[in-house]
């Protein structure tokens, strides 16, 4: 006996398998989300107040992103109809549109990742904060005494290297473009009309003065975790779902010779995971960049 | 959808795309008005419209691209057990975490 | 088992004239038929085998807890300097050390679930069994059935590994509360979040497999109420695995970050360790763990419990030789049950001093759902009412799971009332209550699955003698194992106590805490060598199991003379299981039908069949 209904539908489901298959993966996939996004809204609900940040993630990039996705599900969409009425060079000219778009967002999510990566948060001991992005670093070498100067800083957080000594240099300077504010508050609202007031300068600070020196990775607060977490999640989703685009696009794509019917439902499941992941951006977008 | 119910035009696939970007751009751009405008409450009143307009978004991915609008009861039954536990995870976690008896600190 | 797989080839050859299989072009070698198969009854094999390994495994944990318990401190016997040698100085002497004690406790709990119960009633039975029943040639989707193995496979490699390295397995117990899990400096966490990740990555590809067969792959004919109850538990099962388990992985990922990533999802603001302000951002929510985790806690509970019940119900129904009693009212209780399986979760979670309001929601909801899950145990109870009933191996199992269930469930009413609970909870009383639930419950029920399925998969039956001795040892002892520990709960001794309560006994409050009493201290003696007994009672069933495959009665296809489909096929089930599509006529318990010619109508024999026997009304 054969596995039945690989192809046709079932008659009283009106359903193939892997249709309904993908269809529970999704089901779970909600889960998998709805349990995170209460995270997150404990996390805020939870916050104390002035402490959720505002206004740190950049609305152009994520506007662009919204809209790469958007086309992407399109594309998506029209080369599973383009199966459907047997245009076999449609449907490779649209995925390919898909995949492009797929890079370009993530190319784009990996450009703001860097962006926090290279953002740094660093305490003063006279209390003030200097807050602004990497420029450089001056370290000196513990055996020789030379002083060497680095486009990228050793270890992402100051404390955890003891007093910033690592591999026998010793951090001498920091250079950030930033600016220093006087209390820790005024980095939370970004949106604000003093935070927009604030001018950005070239800031080199000793190493003497830094307490504690931090980049806005994950451990930074709970905004960046659970915003490096929800959109990592995200993008893991994004690249397995490229990966099993360009699959069917390339290598995949020899079946359409053998058993067009089979391979246009396999694009439309694969479709129906990548509309699936657009619509968690939908949500991701305005959950993270607008509010 | 996998047997061609209806003969499929790829055209008319076109139009319904076409429709639905200009309505993600309208909803996208009127996402990003509601949180640059000054409407007071502070940021509760901006959260909620906000995400009405995502699920006004969301609606027509999942209604339109995914043909949820003309699916199989098979699936609406899997999505309709989804759709409670889901909101029974969220609802009863917040319900929880907002009931503590009086005198205690909240988390 | 091996013997299972190699009788395939004969039977291939037999189905072939009927012109079913192609899938014979080229001989199968050692790996794609043991290893990287995708034959449902293969992969249930595998899944089966691997269970019972790490369920003994576990048992072995429990063991060297239990000295522990009784003994604080002094050497284990004849394995104390083999874990020296393994495990180095956490084994010391080779005596359990405290740090040892929390992580043997907490793989103990890992094991046993999410590596032996789970894998061995839903994943094993599920798969060898639930096709055959529906009359489907295999799963629908069977290279992700071999995918979801081969998940689990990893994630009890990457569990295990996890005590060979420094600082030895996960400590924070089976239910990992933050902080605590993360702020113990060893990695044995990380691997255990890593390793849960994979199990449930396997977990939920097996649910959309066993969903998407029951509800696509049924045989014509097999309507929702034809289905064997068997079925209908395992597709509850699988819906409860496919939605609660989502949101632990969430939560794992979650603490998964705490880890490694020093995120502070489940830390608060100025939380201390060793006296020290944490170097972390805070701001997170411990509770939330404990929400997230419980979410897929307490539904975990059910997938436990209700492919068991399942087999219970169809070896009663086996050799009852009467219907089932209230085949409709199990259906309906058993898709109530998993429905409300959602909604207690909370109960777990008394302890941490939560509002009276959501108290209130969480103790109805919990008296809510014990009401379907009597009326199944009564529907048990009620099945073997005016049946002539045959007693062998497999109902002396399913008939000693329903005493056990019994005591387990109603000993659980207490703990879903939080004024009851707030007293009892963390003490040994709940340790006997859901163990009473899970060992000789469940347990009991996955032997009677075994014992009942072993002639499907061999064409042998195991011997019924030492079957019988395996059942009364496992029966006695069971209950010397458990019984004394609602007695200990009762009095107050609290569990995870890695000296079994000595300290805390001599830690004498007046007014407030009073000294354990020696009977009760004396019964952690009591206990452990009734554990002892318990795993030597499994040494009868192990060499049962292993020699019955070559030396067992030879037994025919229906030897127990069962209706359901998986007796109507050769045995063992070549690939593609049917020669023919069978075509279901009737429900799944026609058993001494009046009029039929035999005392069983199998699902599949001809409409007609029982309206031309000779004395037909």
């Amino acid at each position: 006996m054969e596995i039945p209904y690989t192809v046709k539908n079932r008659p009283d489901t009106g359903l193939y398998n892997a249709k309904l298959g993908i269809w529970l993966f999704l089901a779970s996939e909600v889960m998998l989300f709805g349990g995170l996004f209460s995270a997150y809204i404990l996390l805020r609900v939870g916050a104390p107040a002035g402490e959720w940040p505002h206004g740190w993630l950049d609305v152009r990039l994520g506007t662009v992103n919204t809209l790469l996705l958007a086309l992407s599900a399109i594309t998506t969409l029209l080369a599973w109809a383009s199966c459907k009425v047997r245009e076999f060079g449609k449907f490779k000219f649209f995925h390919a549109c898909t995949i492009l778009l797929a890079l370009t967002f993530l190319g784009i999510k990996s450009y703001e990742y860097h962006d926090k990566w290279i953002h740094y948060e660093i305490q003063l001991n006279n209390g003030k904060i200097a807050d602004g992005h990497f420029e450089s670093a001056v370290y000196v070498n513990q055996a020789s005494k030379q002083e060497v100067e680095e486009h990228s800083y050793r270890g992402n957080s100051f404390s955890q290297v003891a007093g910033g000594t690592t591999n026998n240099y010793q951090l001498a300077s920091v250079t950030i473009h930033g600016h220093v504010v006087e209390k820790h508050e005024e980095l939370m609202d970004l949106r604000s009309e003093e935070a927009k007031k604030a001018v950005h300068k070239e800031l080199t600070i000793a190493a003497t003065d830094i307490k504690k020196m931090e980049n806005y990775g994950p451990r930074h607060n709970t905004f960046t975790a659970i915003y490096f977490t929800l959109t990592g999640l995200h993008a893991l989703h994004i690249f397995g779902g490229t990966l099993v685009i360009f699959y069917l696009w390339g290598p995949g794509s020899k079946m359409w010779k053998t058993d067009p019917e089979r391979f246009t439902n396999r694009i439309e499941v694969s479709g129906l995971f990548w509309h699936f992941v657009d619509l968690v951006w939908i949500f991701l977008f305005p959950v993270l960049y607008l509010t | 959808m996998s047997e061609s119910e209806q003969p499929v035009d790829l055209k008319s696939y076109i139009r319904l795309c076409a429709v639905v970007f200009v309505v993600v751009l309208i909803t996208t751009a009127s996402m990003i008005a509601t949180s640059y405008a000054n409407i007071g409450h502070g940021w509760t009143l901006k959260v909620a419209l906000i995400l009405a307009i995502a699920v006004v978004n969301a609606f027509l991915v999942a209604g339109y691209l995914m043909h949820l609008l003309s699916e199989k009861k098979m699936v609406y039954t899997v999505l309709i057990f989804t759709v409670i536990f889901f909101i029974g995870l969220m609802g009863l976690t917040m319900f929880a975490m907002n009931d503590f008896p009086p005198g205690t600190a909240t988390h | 088992m091996e013997a299972t797989v190699q009788q395939f080839p004969p039977y291939r050859e037999t189905a072939a004239p009927h012109g079913h299989d192609d899938h014979g072009h080229h001989e199968p070698n050692f790996w794609s038929k043991y290893i990287f198969s995708t034959d449902h009854k293969v992969i249930g094999i595998q899944y089966g085998f691997m269970a019972l390994c790490f369920m003994l495994f576990g048992f072995f944990l429990m063991l060297m807890m239990r000295w522990q318990i009784a003994h604080p401190g002094v050497p284990v016997p004849v394995f104390g300097p083999l874990l020296e040698k393994i495990l180095g100085q956490p084994a010391a002497h080779g005596a359990i050390s405290p740090e040892l004690y929390n992580s043997f406790g907490a793989m103990h709990g890992t094991i046993m679930i999410f590596l032996g119960v789970v894998p061995l009633a839903f994943a094993a039975f599920g798969n060898y069994v639930v096709p055959l029943m529906i009359g489907a040639p295999d799963m629908a989707f069977p290279r992700i059935n071999m995918a979801s193995f081969h998940a689990f496979f990893l994630g009890g490699v990457v569990m295990l590994v996890s005590f060979f390295i420094p600082g030895g397995a996960a400590q924070a117990g089976w239910t990992s509360y933050s902080p605590l899990a993360t702020t113990i400096p060893t990695n044995g966490q990380v691997f255990w979040l890593v390793g849960m990740v994979l199990l449930i990555t396997s977990s939920l590809l097996g649910a959309v497999n066993f969903i998407a067969t029951i509800i696509q792959l049924r045989a014509p004919g097999m309507t929702w109420m034809r289905l064997p109850w068997f079925v209908w538990a395992q597709f509850v099962t699988a819906f409860i695995l496919l939605l609660a388990f989502p949101p632990l992985e969430a939560a794992g990922v979650l603490q998964l970050m705490d880890n490694v990533a020093h995120t502070s999802f489940f830390l608060p603001t100025g939380l201390a360790v060793g006296g020290q302000l944490a170097d972390r951002s805070g701001g997170g929510s411990p509770l939330l763990w404990q929400h997230l985790f419980w979410f897929l806690g307490h539904p975990e509970v059910y997938v436990l419990i209700l492919p068991a019940m399942g087999i219970v119900v169809e070896v009663i129904a086996n050799n009852t030789r009467k219907p089932i009693w209230g085949y409709k009212s199990l259906v309906y209780s058993v898709l109530f049950v998993g429905f409300m399986s959602f909604l207690v979760w909370a109960h777990h979670m008394f302890l941490t001093g939560m509002g009276q309001k959501i108290a209130t929601f969480f103790q109805a909801t919990t008296m809510i759902i014990s009401i379907p899950s009597v009326i199944i145990l009564t529907c048990m109870l009620l099945s073997l009412w005016g049946g002539s009933i045959r007693i062998n191996t497999p109902m002396l199992f399913a008939l000693g799971f329903l005493p056990m269930f019994g005591i387990g469930g109603l000993t659980g009413l207490p703990l879903g009332l939080a004024v009851c609970d707030v007293y009892l909870h963390d003490t040994y009383y709940i340790i006997a209550h859901f163990h009473y639930v899970v060992a000789p419950g469940t347990i009991f029920a996955l032997f009677a699955g075994i014992y009942f399925w072993f002639p499907k998969m061999t064409g042998r039956k195991m011997n019924e003698f030492w079957g019988r001795v395996h059942f009364w040892c496992s029966f006695a002892f069971m209950n010397i194992v458990f019984m004394p520990m609602f007695v200990q709960g009762i009095k107050g001794m609290l569990r995870r106590m890695s000296d079994g309560g000595i300290n805390y006994s001599a830690a004498r409050v007046p007014n407030a805490i009073d000294a354990l009493p020696g009977s009760v201290m004396q019964l952690n003696g009591v206990i452990l060598w009734a554990a002892v007994c318990l795993g030597i009672a499994q040494i009868p069933f192990i060499i049962n199991l292993f020699w019955s495959i070559s030396h067992g009665e030879k037994v025919g296809t229906n030897p127990w003379r069962a209706t359901t489909l998986d007796w109507q096929t050769p045995t063992p089930p070549p690939h593609g299981n049917f020669a023919h599509e069978p075509h279901v006529a009737r429900g799944p318990y026609e058993y001494s039908v009046p009029g039929a010619a035999e005392d069983f109508t199998p699902q599949d024999a001809p409409a007609d069949k029982t309206s031309t026997a000779p004395n037909a009304h």
